[in-house]
């Protein structure tokens, strides 16, 4: 602690006989104090929490350790992305089963409400007041609502509000919605599909090729290439021949309504759908902020300085304004990521099966081994969490203006 | 060139004008509702097509937010009867008997009907605090952090659990429900974060290796993992951590995950704030001889919470719409007493469910906006000094 002691310092000035100071008032001896202090508080806190804690599940006759993450799960799980059963498969084949389930949700609803976000955000800041108006109307409402009343709203008020089973409403292209979920035709590959993925993996690879090498021309000799249009065929067109060569090598299996229930096609939870729903809109709200801030940060000046040096509007966005805005928006934009990753916990409000409502609920239910449960979920949580923000650290630095 | 005035002026010049011209057309209206319209609606084809959209969408959500909250709405019943379909012969709207027949039980919860004038005064006494607080001009407000921060716990402890022995019976939390508990947990977060968070602002950027490390720890920790899981952490693992006999109720348990929560945001709110402080302001304090912790008190917190004071009021609105997680660990606050009212049998209707969300809609959206009007009208006050 600097300036603890200011007799240390005036002891130079004063000509006189340094005064001795005594070894209690020393910076140096204090700080060591303190954190010996500290140490022992806290040593002493969790180690009292540990010996209550092995009295009580003792006394409690709970078992420790992690060997239930081999025991036999006997439990369903009403979304399973890889194969389980409830009498085959373990504890940990069900950890996996929910993680899957969470990240499903992360990654679908970070590509809507990234999606969403930029178009409200930019929206808000435009020209047509209606437009904008309705944009800040809709983040000030979005935003302070909780995120749980939302989902609660969605889930039990609108998705269990549909009809039930038998007056199913039939969606355009053999599909249909009722209060068990959304059905959907389920494509399945025939033969010969595996030409078309290889033709949008060569479409993809030589996209890239012909970026790199744009890039280098237009370095060189300034010349610039349609690269956007070049893609565009190369990943969407190319494929899309091939498909059409192949002979449409693709079929779907429809939906069919019985009576009290509908067989085959894909089957959407109407609590995956009253989650991604809830996640995406609330979170676009705070990505609308987040992306009007990061275009308000890039001075007008900017744009000025560009149209004096003859770019036109397009490139001037594209080359000047975006830029500069995704060096604002991108940090920030990423810790809303990892709300959304975070707030796909509440799905336990409204039973999808995710990590937190498979295992801290039903797996922990059943062990009654809480220690070992939450600190499992924790530790999936803080990888996540950490992991992004140490690439985030990489790209700030990378990113970072680089000033004289 | 050798061109003298004389050449010039004999020189026929072709490129001047004339006749004169006739003049331009008068410019187009640039005030007035109908310049404003063109200007700020229909100014390109995209700003058409986007205005009759939004146009659209207006009429399309509008006026049936209007016929569910007001006109088809039932006023008055006693069950659900009042609110079906079948019987009314028409469309039904919002269910407000419903609400006005369960307000009680929004606001109060099961707490004992002859008590409840305690809670009531427990809200006066919360309402004058937070006045007094919120009020920037308000007198003597270092007495209104004394009483916020120190008083009004311990009279509301007080009054709402009870006290036997001065004739207060004692009501168990158990009991305790609605917006009480929601205003409880959100106070309760409030007015432990903020010293909290302080101090782990304080110990991440102290120079001692060990507390800075263990601030560290903790912040990172907290912040990196969902609040439900630290609510699980609280009440399943809490009460392993205390010897039986100490083992905290509930809403405790609850309260304190949501404390150590929201103090490890709040930390990371105030460590903005403390770095924005110049760094001749800690020598300055140094060079007059002031402490660490007189430098801090009396020099560096009341600059760097000032700046932050917009942040810290958005944490408590994160704070405030987080309180509703305690819904999952079984606590009873208001969002809870709405799940349980809007399933009753005795007013099972198509609606109620909604109109229970929208309640709890309307709430919410008065807090948390009240909260960032309050935000933004202090950060422009605060602006005031440095704006130009």
């Amino acid at each position: 602690m600097a300036g603890d002691n200011p007799a240390t310092t005036s002891g130079g000035v004063t000509q006189s006989r340094p005064e001795r100071v005594p070894f209690y008032n020393d910076p140096k001896i204090r700080n060591l104090f303190y954190q010996v202090l500290l140490i022992a508080v806290v040593g002493f806190l969790v180690w009292g929490a540990a010996t209550n804690m092995i009295e009580n599940l003792r006394r409690a006759r709970i078992a420790s350790g992690f060997g239930f993450w081999y025991n036999t799960a006997g439990f369903d799980i009403s979304q399973t992305l890889i194969e389980y059963s409830s009498q085959a498969s373990t504890y940990g084949r069900a950890f996996w089963v929910g993680l899957l389930n969470t990240l499903l949700v992360a990654i679908l609803g970070i590509i809507f409400a990234t999606i969403l976000g930029f178009i409200i955000g930019i929206a808000r800041l435009s020209k047509n007041w209606l437009l904008a108006r309705f944009a800040s109307f809709y983040v000030e409402t979005i935003r302070n609502l909780p995120l749980l009343l939302q989902l609660l709203f969605w889930y039990n008020a609108v998705l269990k509000a549909l009809p039930d089973i038998r007056d199913s409403v039939a969606i355009w292209g053999g599909g249909y919605l009722n209060n068990r979920g959304l059905f959907l035709p389920q494509p399945l590959a025939k033969e010969g599909f595996a030409a078309v993925l290889v033709a949008l993996a060569a479409g993809i690879g030589g996209a890239i090729i012909f970026r790199f090498w744009a890039k280098r021309r237009q370095l060189l000799t300034g010349q610039q290439a349609p690269v956007v249009l070049v893609g565009f065929g190369l990943i969407i067109v190319l494929p899309l021949i091939v498909f059409l060569l192949a002979g449409l090598p693709l079929e779907f299996a429809y939906p069919e309504k019985a009576r009290f229930n509908i067989r085959g096609g894909v089957e959407v939870l109407p609590e995956f759908a009253a989650l991604l729903l809830g996640l995406v809109i609330y979170t676009a709200a705070f990505i609308a902020e987040v992306v009007r801030a990061g275009i308000l940060a890039v001075s007008h000046g900017q744009t000025e300085a560009s149209y004096s040096l003859g770019l036109r509007p397009r490139p001037t966005l594209r080359l000047i304004i975006v830029p500069q805005a995704m060096r604002v928006i991108i940090p920030p934009l990423t810790s809303q990521y990892l709300n959304l990753t975070k707030n796909s916990t509440l799905a336990v409000a409204i039973g999808y099966p995710d990590l937190v409502q498979i295992f801290t609920g039903t797996v922990l239910n059943q062990t009654g081994q809480a220690v070992e449960v939450v600190a499992i979920t924790m530790a999936v949580y803080l990888t996540i969490s950490l992991t992004t923000s140490v690439a985030m650290n990489i790209f700030n630095a990378r990113m970072a203006l680089v000033e004289r | 060139m050798t061109m003298s005035e004389g050449d010039l002026a004999v020189t026929e010049i072709r490129y001047l004008q004339k006749q004169p011209v006739d003049p331009l057309p008068p410019p187009r209206r640039l005030v007035g509702p109908i310049a404003w319209v063109r200007e700020n609606l229909f100014s390109t084809w995209f700003n058409i097509a986007m205005t009759v959209f939004i146009g659209l969408l207006i009429f399309w959500i509008v006026p049936d937010l209007i016929n569910f909250l007001f006109l088809d709405a039932v006023w008055t019943g006693n069950d659900r009867e009042a609110c079906l379909p079948s019987n009314l012969k028409r469309e039904v709207g919002a269910c407000w008997p419903f609400v006005w027949d369960r307000f009680s039980y929004f606001v109060y919860g099961s707490y004992p009907i002859p008590y409840r004038w305690r809670v009531d005064i427990f809200f006066g006494l919360l309402a004058i605090g937070v006045g007094w607080m919120l009020w920037l001009n308000a007198p003597r407000r270092d007495l209104g952090a004394l009483y916020f921060f120190v008083v009004v716990p311990i009279l509301s402890y007080v009054l709402l659990s009870g006290v036997p022995a001065i004739g207060l019976p004692h009501v168990d939390t158990n009991l305790w429900g609605g917006i009480l508990v929601t205003i409880v947990v959100a106070w309760v977060g409030i007015v432990v974060s903020l010293p909290l968070g302080i101090l782990l602002a304080l110990g991440r950027r102290s120079p001692m290796p060990i507390v800075r490390t263990l601030s560290i720890t903790f912040i990172e920790f907290v912040r990196g993992v969902p609040l439900i899981t630290v609510l699980f952490m609280a009440s399943v693992m809490l009460p392993l951590f205390v010897p039986e006999q100490y083992s905290p109720d509930k809403l405790l348990r609850a309260l304190v995950g949501i404390a150590l929560f929201a103090s490890a945001y709040m930390a990371e709110v105030v460590r903005a704030g403390l770095a924005a402080i110049p760094k001749g302001q800690y020598e300055g304090a140094q060079a007059v001889g002031l402490g660490y912790w007189q430098m801090m008190r009396f020099i560096i917190l009341p600059q760097a919470l000032k700046v932050t004071i917009p942040n810290i009021v958005n944490t408590y609105i994160g704070l405030f719409k987080d309180t509703t997680l305690v819904f999952i660990v079984g606590i009873f606050d208001f969002l809870r007493a709405i799940e349980v009212a809007r399933i009753d049998p005795k007013w099972a209707a198509p609606t109620t469910s909604t109109t229970g969300y929208a309640v709890a809609a309307i709430f919410y959206v008065i807090f948390c906006y009240g909260m960032s009007r309050y935000a933004r009208a202090t950060e422009e006050r605060l602006a005031k000094g440095t704006k130009r």
